[in-house]
């Protein structure tokens, strides 16, 4: 694989995700449901990006007091609804994440 | 989001550029581990020290940068990789599509730059700055330019200090795992009802299930569940709705 030629490839298809809706959105007016749609956006795409990353730590399903993963996100998610802050629930968590780490 | 200073009516440029700025600021402390382990990471992809910088400068996507690096020291072919980016990027499209009218008035060049400084950690506290209907839209893009730069700047050097530190950053610090902490530390705070916790749980419940399709498409159509879910049981509750309509203060984080 020509690894210039894929770094290349990746920033074109992901700028062109990025810069196309935004000038299309020049012309287009999008309606209510639509618009309702999108507020979902961010809670839905980051969610399915944590859930695997806290529920299958090793690519595969471990719901078990043994997955230190699980336990360190639900520590810091309880952290996050408390607090509103992002650097505690970042910095409770990956001290749970190490101290599990140790003890385990 | 901006504080109410005697600033923001005399240099409202600078005034927006700098709430943008601290806005992400939190996010991109946190970001630091993650661009760290990208660097270390893509090294022992087999990827040289100038293409893993030049990974974050041209893709400038920490999680599809990932998934990249792993893929080419695999020795996947280039359609593959490509589609994985595709798919894996998508929500990039709906991040655009939902800042899109908001960026309409403005000039082509800014778009094209705000454009490649949309990331998740950007669009996050840029739509919630776009909802707030009490602030003029006028320079609201300064301050999607303040929170895109500094990230920008943030992935760069992380990346770099990654690539120079190397192997001595073990993996067993399991610094990858800052970026779920970091969503997590996005999304939560924001699901202050039903329809969006739910919205949530469900799109988290189908990346679990749909985790083995392949090209990452369990991703997507996680998303689009989520969506569908939040949609749905908001027109079933009105007074949901009718709050949704009056104020965007239900918009996640």
């Amino acid at each position: 694989m020509n690894i210039w030629l894929a770094i290349i490839g990746m920033g074109i298809i992901t700028y062109a995700l990025r810069l196309g809706p935004i000038l299309l959105m020049e012309r287009i007016e999008i309606g209510g449901t639509a618009r309702q749609a999108l507020r979902f956006v961010p809670a839905a795409v980051l969610s399915a990006i944590i859930f695997p990353e806290l529920l299958m730590p090793g690519g595969t399903l471990d719901i078990s007091l043994g997955n230190e993963r699980l336990l360190a996100g639900l520590l810091a998610a309880i952290v996050a609804w408390r607090t509103k802050n992002v650097l505690w629930t970042i910095a409770v968590g990956m001290a749970a994440l190490w101290l599990l780490q140790a003890v385990g | 989001m901006i504080p109410d200073t005697p600033t923001a009516s005399s240099r409202p440029r600078l005034s927006e550029l700098w709430g943008g700025v601290k806005a992400e600021l939190p996010i991109v402390l946190g970001g630091i581990p993650f661009g760290m382990i990208y660097g270390v990471l893509a090294l022992a992809a087999g990827l040289t020290p100038a293409q893993a910088q030049a990974m974050s400068l041209i893709v400038f996507a920490g999680s599809a940068q990932f998934i990249g690096a792993q893929m080419m020291g695999t020795g996947a072919v280039l359609p593959v990789l490509w589609l994985t980016t595709l798919v894996v990027n998508l929500r990039h499209a709906l991040y655009s599509t939902a800042l899109g009218s908001d960026l309409r008035h403005l000039p082509r060049r800014w778009r094209w730059l705000l454009a490649y400084l949309l990331t998740d950690e950007a669009y996050a506290m840029t739509a919630v700055h776009y909802a707030n209907r009490q602030i003029p839209i006028t320079y609201k893009h300064w301050f999607f330019l303040g929170a895109g730069f500094i990230m920008w700047a943030e992935w760069q050097i992380s990346t770099a200090v990654g690539i120079f530190l190397g192997a001595e950053v073990p993996a067993s610090w399991s610094l990858d795992f800052t970026l779920a902490l970091t969503f997590i530390g996005i999304v939560i705070p924001g699901l202050k009802e039903r329809p969006s916790a739910a919205a949530a749980l469900s799109a988290g419940i189908v990346a679990v299930l749909a985790y083995s399709l392949p090209y990452k498409l369990g991703l997507m159509a996680a998303a689009l569940t989520g969506i569908v879910v939040g949609v749905v049981l908001e027109r079933r509750d009105p007074k949901g709705l009718a709050s949704s309509n009056s104020s965007h203060e239900a918009q996640n984080p």
